[in-house]
């Protein structure tokens, strides 16, 4: 398909196209009317075969679901903020595998993404969330901390618990597409709100371009700190434009509940603390983003959320809840263990790094945390992790003492809503 | 990104200021130039192919400073970028190139027969000698916006047109997302493969979007004339050869590029040119001749002396480490090429840098015998 075009290219005078136009409009640049009627031309002069990605070295869900067919009805679609499809897949087309996880491979640049181009983001969507089908299911959300049992985890195996997600500002275009006010907007709005939470959750915001040298050694000092991505995947999705501009890091005086604003997300929001109190770290998450919700709807704000995909965020792999739950544990024989993966599997656990998503596990420290995101509660997922993670302590105590383990049931899939 | 940026609708619906980026850690052409009047004026407006001001200067936001250049910090998309933000880009260019205005015409001079020696630089100094250029070719978009499709229809043009070169320029292309390993390593050894790009300078502009598909490397059978397709630009086009005989690899570097524009201008496609900006490139730093030719030179004894960066800059020559723009120099041997591009022809830039490293040369032998250089100090050219 493409060399039959490249053979019309090749006959043709392209600056015809331009003369068109019109000689004197090129100086003043030209109006839209113009430039719409030349990017016209251009579509003709290449049709969506011509610009169809290689995918063939591929293993992302883009390429999976992405077909010429497609491709050729979405191409020239925007959304109402003028966002292309080309600009959602560019990360997948510059990305075409990760080492340790399959990627997503497209990013939203606004809420109305997922709507108008689901005919690539429903199938994508299905494919990394277990088979939910957002054109005939809902996603629960319930952030009711109480109902989570045996939440305490033994503190000889479990050095550190976490919860995390994300939220975005109905109105404002994500991270790949916002623009420097909109972005800016993004900080206002978040910060103006955070500045209201008292007592336990009260605390202070660091703009990244604005903190001085202590400042920043003591939020390093903290595992605060998030740096410049570097990583490909984000690169690639255009969320590093204008570093440090309007980026930031608000915590509580306690160090216990953070934010983190314009990163991958609008706002990430998390709550950690040292040691194996998960229903602690849970209630707290929950109480924080309630207030914190509460707040911006005081002043007219929403977050973007809706029956079918939950909680909208930039990645599809975050719809729904956004929810890792996770705990830094030791599991110095069951991770030796040739069963150890199949565990993890069937109790739908992933293990990581210590350093996050694009690292490897060193040692005998894991970072576990739950493989689901859409399709499940927020208070289902915990759950689900804690029954988890109790189940891991519970092999490497059995194995400890040289007695048999036992590979778990796989944990059931979606209820019905 | 193509086919029009009418991204950059919504983005008019928020005042200029709340736009404005900030500048104020950054030390780049574009950051001294631009003020919230240009940036007020200027974000309307879009190219033909819809190419915006934003899209002109991300780059230059994301990315500071350097720490070994003063960086442009702005690149185009298209030909007409320099026409519909020139208000921007006509002082970054006086900036850039030595007060060179937007009145002033630029002369082209490819015939090698102008330049005088060049052909005995000591090979016991001079290790290597390069002359390279870009060329765009007219109606496509550059590398920071153009579509898959659009580097496509580059990269099989220029195939075709290289593989038409003849007798001692004959060649075979290598396409960077088909190469066997073998190929690979071959192209490493020789020092031939461009890798994608890793430079913040280049990742921020787009220039790396949908690697490896559509770039590749065509070099002739004796490896003394390369054509990088799809790179920064849609052609870097370059001669080289171990040793110190300039000329000669002028010579084949205008032999080449003259070919090559004829066998485009047969299929009726022309390089983007015109007077006052000569060839037109995606950095605006390499608009004029493209032209940057230099020497891989050992000068341990002159690098140290004091007054080694006043030399250079009395002789308009620029050094860099021998890895390229961002390395640093390793060990006193120098990347030693021109300063200038535009203003001044290939065949003025090439004299220069013949002339010049002739001169350190004889600096450094005159060093190694404990003997004075401050007479030979010559006067700004």
């Amino acid at each position: 398909m493409a060399s039959t075009f490249t053979r019309m290219i090749a006959g043709r005078y392209p600056a015809a196209l331009l003369a068109s136009l019109g000689a004197g409009t090129v100086a003043g640049g030209l109006l839209l009317s113009d430039s719409a009627l030349f990017a016209e031309g251009k579509r003709s002069l290449y049709p969506p075969s011509a610009d169809f990605p290689d995918l063939r070295k591929h293993s992302n869900c883009m390429a999976a679901a992405l077909t010429p067919a497609i491709y050729a009805r979405l191409r020239d679609q925007v959304t109402p903020q003028n966002w292309t499809l080309d600009q959602c897949i560019q990360t997948g087309v510059d990305n075409p595998g990760h080492p340790f996880i399959k990627t997503v491979g497209a990013v939203a640049g606004d809420e109305e993404t997922y709507e108008v181009f689901a005919e690539l983001f429903d199938p994508i969507i299905k494919d990394r969330h277990n088979g939910y089908d957002p054109r005939t299911m809902k996603h629960p959300t319930d952030l009711d901390a109480s109902k989570i049992t045996n939440g305490v985890f033994d503190e000889k195996y479990v050095l550190s618990s976490r919860v995390r997600t994300g939220r975005s500002i109905r109105g404002l275009s994500l991270p790949p597409a916002c623009s420097r006010s909109e972005r800016r907007e993004v900080e206002r709005v978040v910060v103006t709100a955070l500045a209201g939470l008292k007592g336990e959750l009260a605390g202070r915001y660091y703009g990244l371009g604005d903190m001085s040298d202590k400042e920043q050694q003591q939020l390093i000092d903290d595992h605060f700190l998030f740096d410049k991505p570097v990583s490909p995947l984000l690169t690639c999705a255009f969320m590093a434009r204008d570093w440090p501009d309007a980026r930031g890091i608000w915590h509580n005086h306690e160090k216990n509940f953070l934010i983190w604003v314009n990163e991958e997300d609008h706002t990430r929001v998390i709550s950690m603390e040292k040691g194996g109190n998960m229903k602690r770290v849970f209630e707290r998450f929950c109480t924080g983003l309630k207030q914190v919700e509460q707040l911006i709807h005081e002043r007219g704000w929403e977050f973007m959320w809706n029956e079918r995909l939950g909680y909208i965020l930039t990645c599809p792999s975050n719809l729904g809840t956004g929810l890792r739950a996770g705990v830094h544990v030791r599991l110095p024989i069951l991770s030796k263990d040739t069963r150890f993966s199949k565990i993890l599997e069937n109790l739908r656990l992933q293990k990581r790094g210590t350093g996050g998503v694009d690292t490897a596990a060193t040692g005998d420290t894991f970072d576990i945390s739950n493989n689901d995101r859409l399709g499940k509660s927020e208070v289902e997922l915990v759950q689900q992790l804690v029954d988890g993670v109790n189940y891991l302590i519970d092999c490497e105590k059995k194995l400890e003492k040289g007695q048999e383990i036992k590979v778990p049931f796989p944990v059931a899939q979606f209820k019905k809503y | 990104m193509p086919f029009g940026n009418t991204h950059n609708e919504m983005k008019l619906k928020y005042a200029s200021a709340k736009e404005y980026p900030d500048l104020s850690k950054h030390n780049n052409h574009m950051a001294k130039i631009i003020t919230p009047a240009i940036y007020e004026l200027l974000r309307k407006r879009q190219t033909p192919s819809g190419f915006t001001l934003d899209d002109v200067i991300q780059t230059g936001i994301d990315n500071p400073g350097h720490p070994f250049i003063m960086t442009v910090g702005c690149v185009a998309g298209d030909e007409e970028t320099y026409e519909v933000f020139k208000e921007l880009l006509d002082p970054v260019i006086q900036d850039r190139h030595g007060g060179y205005k937007p009145t002033d015409k630029h002369k082209t001079d490819l015939d090698p027969a102008h330049l005088k020696g060049g052909d005995d630089l000591d090979p016991n100094y001079v290790l290597s000698s390069r002359v390279r250029t870009g060329r765009s070719v007219r109606g496509f978009c550059l590398p920071p916006h153009c579509s898959r499709g659009e580097r496509r229809a580059v990269e099989t043009l220029s195939i075709e047109a290289l593989d038409t070169l003849s007798g001692d320029l004959k060649g075979t292309y290598y396409a960077l997302k088909n190469m066997s390993d073998a190929e690979q390593q071959q192209l490493i050894d020789d020092h031939f493969l461009f890798d994608k790009p890793v430079s913040p300078l280049l990742l921020a502009s787009g220039m790396a979007r949908d690697w490896p598909d559509g770039r590749g490397i065509w070099h002739n059978v004796n490896k003394t004339f390369l054509v990088w397709v799809n790179e920064e630009d849609h052609l870097r086009v370059i001669s080289m050869q171990q040793g110190g005989n300039m000329k000669e690899v002028f010579n084949r570097f205008c032999t080449g590029l003259t070919k090559i524009e004829k066998l485009f201008k047969e299929r009726k496609h022309e390089f983007m040119w015109n007077e006052h900006l000569g060839y037109v490139l995606t950095c605006p730093s390499n608009l004029g001749t493209g032209l940057r030719a230099g020497v891989h030179v050992k000068l341990p004894n002159v690098s140290k002396n004091a007054k080694f960066e006043e030399i250079l800059k009395k002789l308009r020559l620029q050094k860099r480490g021998t890895g390229g723009v961002d390395t640093a120099a390793v060990g006193g041997t120098f990347d030693i090429s021109n300063a200038d591009r535009l203003g001044f022809s290939e065949v003025e830039l090439v004299q220069m840098v013949v002339d010049g490293v002739k001169l350190l040369v004889e600096m450094e032998k005159k060093l190694e015998k404990g003997q004075p250089i401050d007479a030979m100090i010559p006067a700004q050219k």
